[in-house]
Order: C-alpha cells, then structure tokens, then sequence
C-alpha cells in the first residue's frame, strides 16, 4: 500500500543513471538530496506553491463564510421557499463536474476572469454539502439555546458567533479538512481556467513538468515529493480528525 | 419580529445563492442550449438543432470512451467494494498496530492524484519500472501495460481461436493498468467507511447467531452484510459517479489522446478534448449533457437494484 510513496522517494534521491538501471535497485547508490533542489529550480515552483496556497486558504475561508450563513438560514430561519431552494442546492450538487465545466469557462471568459485567482476561487466558494451537512447539525441543536438568545436581545450573526459555531468545533472542522484537501489536489480545473506559467498551480505545475522532463524520473519523483508532502504532513498531525470528518460524511446520522 | 425573520433568511443565503447561480445553475441551462449549435471559441455561433446529437449517435471514439468507461467502473468498483469489505472485516478485530494499517491505507485518498499517476506511470514503465523487475522474477517477460492496447479477453480467448474485438475485447492493458491505480487510491476511503459501520453493529447479534450454531461464514454472510448494507450502498454509489467522472489519470498517464489506440479514453476525458483541445464546444455540450442523462440513469437504477438488498434499522 505504501509501495508507491516508498518508491517515490528512493527513486527521486537517485540520479539519472541510478534510476534508470534494470532491474532497479531498492536503495540509491548515493543519496541525491540535491535532486529536490535542482527540480525545484527547473521550473517556478514556488510560485505555484504560493499559488495553491493562496487558492486554498481563500476557497477555504470562502466556503466557511458562505456555508455558516446559508445552513443558518437553511436550519434555523423561516422564510417563503426555504425547502425548495434548500432542494435545487442539493441538485446542484449532484451534477458532475463535466457537465458544466465547457459553459463555465466561457462566463469566466466573458467576466475576464481567465487565467486570474478569481477563475480559480470564486467559483468554488460555495459547497452545497458542506451546507448540507452543517444543517443538519444546526437543527439538531435545542430550539430552548436559541429562544434564549433572542430573549437577551441577540441578533442572528451574534447568535452565529457566540452560541452556535463553539458549539460545531466538529463539522467546522471536517468542513474545513475537506476543502483544504479537495482544493489543493484540484487539477482539471486549475488546468482549464489557467494558461500561463505565473497561475500555475501546484498540481497543473507538476503536470507540466512531468511533460517537459518526462524522462527524468529522479527529478519528477522530486517534485511529486513536493506536491504531496504538505497534505501528507497536515494527514499525520490531524490523522484522527482527518478520518473522522470522512466518516461522518458518509454516514448519514 | 416575523417579518425580520424572513428577510434575515434571504440575506443569509444570498452570497452561496449568487454563486450557485451564476456558476452552476446558469452554465448548465447554458449547456443545453449551447448543445443545438456550433460553437468555437474563435467563430460565431450557429445554429445547428440536433446535429450535434445525431453526430454523437454516430461518433466511434465516443462509443470507445463509453466502452472503455464502462470497463473501467466495472473492474475498479466491484474490486473496490469487495476488497474494502475484505480489510474491513480483518482491522475490525482489535489487532495490535491497527492505527498504523489504517493509515497506511487512507494515505492515497490525501494524496494528490497528479502525483501519483506520475509516480504509477514509472512504476508501470514497461523497460525499467519496478513492477515489470518483480514480474521478471517469477519468470513473466516485459508487459507493455500503458503502451498496451490489446484488450484482456481477446488475450484470453485468442487460443480459443476467437477474435474479439472493440468493446467484446475487453479493457486494454492500459486501461488494466489505470483500473489498478484507481483501487489502491479508493480502497483506504472505502475502508474506513466500511470499518466504522462494522464497527457499530450491535454484538447480540453475533452472539444470538452462534448460539444458534452459525460458523463464521455465515455469520459474515447473514448478519455482517445486511447489518452494514447502507453503507456498503453508499460505497457503491460513490465509487461509481467517481469512477464514472475519472479524468486526471488518464491525462497524467496516457499522452497522447487517451492511450494506445485510445483504449483508455474515459468519456471525461473525451469531453475535454472536444472542449478544450479541439474546441467544439457546441458538440461539448452535447456530450456533457448526454453524459449526465447517463450518469443519472445509471444511479438511479443502482438504486433500484440495491435498494430491496439494504437493511434499514
């Protein structure tokens, strides 16, 4: 199982002749830590790094804001039409990403959003079930918190920030590990509303690069070290609540 | 005070409704209608009614890309499920060192999957990969696996003296080799959904049954399955609309234009390369649209079919 992430990285401290040699060898003959370095440089990594780290925190922190709000409203405030529309969120999520991906681009391009951060963040800044699922949470909380607050004269957003989040360290939590992963491995669609060098991100940049030194596996296991190791590093320390948040998105409660 | 109520609500919802809206609601209204004209980027529009569809009804490669998608789910999900299930039912006994199995298995799920078809690209490598060096061990010569177009039951059949070809021939080589892939990167999320609905089924039912004299065979086949059917449903479901909009590995893997002889062109794929190599976007669309009638139907008859076969509590 942990075959592959093993191989990538004896293979990314080998040098070029080393990796090449038939059948390999299961440890370099001289550890090419260099080789991190060099594959690095070869193309603007860092840019893309900073890139996708950009993207993510703001697609992130978008989400947190749109979703509290909306499963707030969703749970806990009467309005004409709340279901319905709570029903066409849910339809809108099921559709797959193909299906609107050719009409999307071409509004991005209308708004001249093309090749910017806007193309890449803005149009994941809301995920319905996130929504769904801080919604269900939100009812499950006793109706006699909230009378409460009203009576003290609370308004909503203060209500949201007082009393409600505190008590959702859980769900914010899953919500936000969600993101974070699904945003930094993003590909095909950093990749279609992304052209030039500058907004690459890091996992279209790995792409490239993986074109223009197809051949080169030391430095290509090198630079998919890169991409991996941040996601890898957050899984070990949140490990439990990385799993978690998976598993009760799954289970229905 | 009721009024305020109702205008909160709107408010509330207002930013995640603009954005639905605006990026999903109105590109797919957009996508039908662009569906009935011709479209690139550079040229003008034009009107051209149902030519896309009777062109897709009549398209090779996208039947191939069908083909090829359809095989695909079939070898990664069934093996997916099945194998989940396996590990799931052995971590669930309390053994020592269970912390370190299960995150061995879930770390492909947080793993960038650009990263990891580069890294199964050479592992595959047909000269120099690792894989083809511990085949050369037990005696088995050089597979081609992405360079492989031949599908796997004309291989087996061959001697039989049949020749089969296209869809009957089965998933290429190539495609084998993706199929692979896929499971090692979906088994460790299966897993744990699994292992945390085994983990809730309630044991006076283990022990009620072997009172009764059950082995432990059919205590898996009587008791575990149906107690944790929803979730092996759920698992299903998922791995299929996955498995169904899989892109990034064929990509990654397979250049140029979806493997040997297109035989590990995935209808997502497809879709792109109509879209944003060869910009028929009118045609696009006629796929996309297409591609979500049948991804729809095929949920829905999933569910049809396993819905009589889970147990709700």
């Amino acid at each position: 199982m942990a075959l592959p992430f093993f191989w990538m990285l004896v293979t990314a401290l080998k040098s070029s002749s080393d990796a090449l040699r038939f059948p390999p060898t299961l440890l370099p003959e001289a550890f090419l830590f260099r080789n991190f370095i060099t594959a690095f440089r070869e193309v603007d990594f860092l840019r893309y790094f900073i890139n996708t780290v950009i993207m993510t925190a703001a697609i992130t922190a978008l989400v947190y804001i749109t979703t509290i709000l909306a499963a707030y409203a969703f749970a806990r405030l009467k309005f004409l039409g709340r279901e319905t529309l709570f029903s066409l969120f849910l339809a809108m999520m099921m559709i797959p990403l193909p299906v609107y991906l050719a009409p999307t681009y071409s509004i991005l391009s209308r708004l001249g959003w093309i090749d910017t951060f806007l193309a890449l963040i803005i149009p994941w800044s809301v995920n319905v079930f996130a929504i769904f699922l801080l919604r269900q949470h939100f009812r499950s909380l006793p109706q006699e918190l909230f009378d409460a607050a009203r009576m003290d004269g609370l308004d909503h957003l203060q209500i949201i920030i007082k009393i409600v989040l505190p008590l959702s360290k859980p769900i914010l939590i899953t919500i936000g590990i969600f993101e974070v992963i699904t945003s930094w491995n993003s590909f095909l669609w950093p990749l279609i509303v992304t052209h030039s060098d500058s907004m690459r991100t890091i996992q279209t940049g790995l792409s490239y690069f993986a074109q223009a030194e197809s051949t080169n596996y030391p430095l290509l296991c090198a630079a998919s070290a890169f991409t991996t190791v941040p996601l890898i590093a957050l899984y070990f320390l949140l490990q439990r609540h990385i799993m978690e948040s998976y598993v009760r998105s799954g289970i229905k409660e | 005070m009721k009024r305020k109520t109702t205008w909160a609500g709107y408010f509330f919802i207002l930013p995640a409704l603009v954005i639905i809206v605006v990026f999903r609601a109105y590109p797919i209204l957009q996508a039908v209608r662009m569906s009935m004209y011709k479209w690139s980027i550079a040229g003008p529009l034009q009107y051209v009614g149902s030519k896309n569809f009777q062109r897709l009804f009549i398209d090779p490669k996208f039947f191939q890309a069908l083909g090829n998608t359809l095989w695909y789910i079939i070898g990664v999900v069934p093996v997916t499920v099945i194998a989940a299930l396996f590990f799931a039912h052995l971590l669930n006994r309390n053994l020592k060192g269970q912390g370190i199995y299960r995150t061995l298995y879930f770390l492909p799920v947080v793993t960038s999957i650009v990263a990891s078809s580069v890294v199964w690209k050479w592992l595959f490598n047909p000269d120099r990969g690792l894989f083809n060096a511990v085949l050369n061990l037990f005696g088995i010569q050089g597979i081609a696996w992405l360079n492989d177009p031949r599908g796997i039951l004309a291989i087996a059949t061959a001697p039989l003296g049949l020749k089969l070809s296209n869809f009957l021939a089965g998933p290429s080589i190539a495609l084998i080799a993706l199929v692979i892939m896929a499971v090692w990167h979906n088994l460790g999320y299966c897993i744990i959904i699994l292992l945390a609905a085994l983990q809730v089924v309630p044991g006076h039912y283990y022990e009620a049954a072997r009172l009764d004299g059950a082995k432990a065979w059919q205590l898996f086949r009587y008791i575990t399955v149906p107690a944790i059917s929803p979730a092996i449903f759920y698992v299903i479901i998922t791995q299929t609309i996955i498995a169904f909009n899989t892109f990034t590995p064929v990509y990654v893997m397979t250049q140029p234009a979806g493997g040997p002889l297109g035989t590990t062109s995935l209808v997502v794929f497809y879709l792109y390369e109509q879209s944003f190599r060869l910009w028929n976007l009118g045609y696009a669309n006629a796929i996309a649209f297409v591609l979500f009638v049948l991804i729809l139907g095929f949920t829905l008859m999933q569910q049809r079919f396993f819905e009589k076969k889970v147990y709700y509590e």
